[in-house]
């Protein structure tokens, strides 16, 4: 139960009832659709990116388990108003958490964003989750690269 | 030889004895050695076999024995282990003939799993007897196995699928099938036991009606096969299916029943050493079936396996694994429905022992995950049929599929286990 209560924090349990930017943004300009073939859930993320690569506006649609809506509205409040390059610190950053116990952060990643990501970090004791937990990212990755669709595998 | 099977074996030899054997579940779970091992520090509660069934210590140790005392290729040398081997292997082929009272050991195909024989039939019936513009009848409750061999094989000879509908409950319904049959149906490819819902398909009324029209009916049998006896000459059957992990034996192994002229009637699938008469460079000839369609090295100690695994739940009573199955599925569906916020998915009226369902404020995969916590292993996705959970309006369920070696009490610990889901989601 210990395990469970790490993994299934209050905080997640919000984010799962009154998830963040879970909408479908007009002017969003860059598009991709995360599917974890495991469970057959599908997410998509909707980011506007201006001409200097900063996120404008970054949001979710989709269904899935609680992990993985949580991690998305997670991510979206993380990923606002940021730079391409300081994404994919956030989301290398991300992953060491979610798969190690001592993760190799990010150096320019600020301590409270760090907190705030790691009531995710949970989902390293259990191995089978960790995809639910990346999938927004992976498809955020996905989307800047302007790739539309992307899996967990 | 376990207690169970002893007591089993001694019970099918009494002369005179009608009444029913008591399947005592406490003797056979001590033959698979798996279930004493701890989850998370609690005893193992298995109900995956659906997925994948445990081995019993009688599978395990004829795959060893095999191993230590009569191993090598078969088929092939003169010499004595050559011999032993074969002599086990071809053991195995009559005794999955038994298993499914084909009428000749001819008729079986092994192949690496199900999915090949499905595979195999797509490519070798499609390549004798399909065209652009000839129909495939399927129904919606298949496993992808069923779905996309024909979807390959309508990319390359434009042929046409058809799908059988489903009510609400995961009931197939026949009148729609029959409406299907036409002119250009040259096959019928449904499941016996739907994997994902347990509705039990009539498949014998399916065989008639095709039959009434000349065409010929492959079964997937993968979810009945481990469940209830199977008589693919009583149902009439043409093609039958089956996979070995299933059925309590070996990873690796599937099983193809073809009657044997339309089995003999059908090209190679896969070409190689064993399925050769005779090679030159200009041309090659090919043997007879079964051995035309095992190309190559076969599964020679998976099939020794699936024999003992076959031997085994005989001697248990295969009329008698069914009836506690059913037992515990009946117990299963009044506990699982005290669960608030629980619904079952699939209510069909005649299904095997698989109970899926879907919680209001929980994804499968969160209760897949707070279950294993509690020592119990469940399914939770889409079960390789995502055409039937779309048809069905969900994206995924959780899956309880009960074993030969389940419990009242396995059942009461899933329960209970689902009450933490409740604490945590509401």
């Amino acid at each position: 139960m210990d395990d469970l209560r790490e993994l299934y924090q209050e905080v997640i349990l919000e984010h799962v009832k009154n998830p963040r930017n879970k909408r479908t943004p007009p002017d969003a300009n860059r598009h991709a659709e995360g599917v974890n073939p495991v469970c057959g859930d599908a997410v998509r993320i909707h980011m506007k990116v201006n001409g200097q690569g900063v996120i404008e506006d970054v949001a979710f649609d989709g269904k899935g388990c609680a992990i993985s809506l949580a991690s998305a509205s997670l991510m979206t409040e993380e990923l606002m108003g940021k730079s391409e390059s300081e994404a994919a610190a956030l989301f290398q950053t991300f992953q060491e958490m979610c798969t190690k116990d001592e993760p190799d952060l990010a150096a320019d990643v600020d301590e409270d964003t760090l907190d705030r990501m790691r009531v995710l970090s949970g989902v390293r004791l259990f191995p089978m989750r960790v995809k639910c937990a990346t999938l927004a990212w992976h498809t955020m990755n996905a989307a800047m690269a302007g790739k539309s669709e992307t899996t967990t595998e | 030889m376990s207690e169970a099977v002893r007591a089993a074996q001694a019970a099918q030899a009494a002369p005179g004895d009608n009444s029913a054997r008591a399947f005592d579940v406490e003797r056979a779970r001590a033959d698979f050695p798996i279930l004493s091992q701890e989850v998370h520090g609690r005893p193992l509660v298995y109900l995956d076999s659906a997925a994948s069934a445990q081995k019993p210590r009688q599978v395990i140790e004829a795959m060893s024995h095999a191993c230590e005392t009569g191993y090598a290729n078969v088929h092939r040398g003169v010499h004595r282990m050559s011999q032993l081997a074969t002599d086990a292997f071809e053991a195995a082929r009559e005794k999955t003939a038994r298993f499914i009272n084909a009428a000749s050991h001819d008729e079986i195909v092994f192949t690496r799993n199900a999915t090949e024989a499905f595979n195999l039939v797509a490519s070798s019936f499609g390549q004798k007897h399909l065209g652009a513009g000839d129909e495939v009848v399927i129904s919606t409750l298949e496993h992808h196995a069923n779905i996309v061999p024909w979807q390959l094989l309508r990319q390359k000879l434009g042929i046409v699928l058809r799908v059988v509908p489903i009510d609400e409950a995961g009931n197939f319904l026949l009148e729609d099938f029959e409406a299907l049959l036409g002119p250009r149906t040259k096959l019928v490819s449904v499941t016996h036991v739907s994997n994902a819902l347990g509705t039990v398909v009539p498949v014998k009324r399916v065989i008639e009606l095709a039959h009434a029209r000349n065409i010929p009916v492959l079964i997937d049998g993968c979810q009945a096969a481990p469940h209830f006896a199977v008589d693919v000459r009583a149902l009439d059957a043409d093609f039958y299916i089956f996979t070995g992990h299933k059925v309590y034996g070996p990873t690796g192994i599937g099983v193809l029943y073809g009657k044997y002229d339309l089995l003999n009637d059908l090209p190679p699938y896969q070409g190689g050493g064993e399925m050769i008469a005779s090679v030159t460079f200009d041309t090659s000839t090919f043997k007879e079936a079964p051995h035309r369609f095992e190309a190559g090295t076969p599964p020679i100690l998976e099939a020794i396996g699936l024999g003992a695994a076959l031997d085994y739940m005989s001697a248990l009573g295969r009329d008698e694994i069914a009836a506690h199955e059913a037992g515990l599925r009946a117990y299963a569906e009044e506990r699982l429905a005290g669960v608030p916020g629980l619904h079952i998915v699939g209510t069909a009226r005649d299904k095997a022992s698989i109970v899926s369902f879907v919680m209001d404020n929980a994804h499968p995969h969160d209760i897949g995950t707070i279950v294993d916590r509690a020592g119990v292993a469940v399914r939770t996705g889409h079960h390789c049929a995502q055409p039937l959970m779309q048809r069905l309006e969900v994206t995924a369920t959780t899956r309880a599929s009960i074993g030969l070696y389940n419990t009242r009490a396995d059942i009461d610990t899933l329960a209970e286990s689902l009450g933490t889901v409740s604490e945590i989601f509401g």
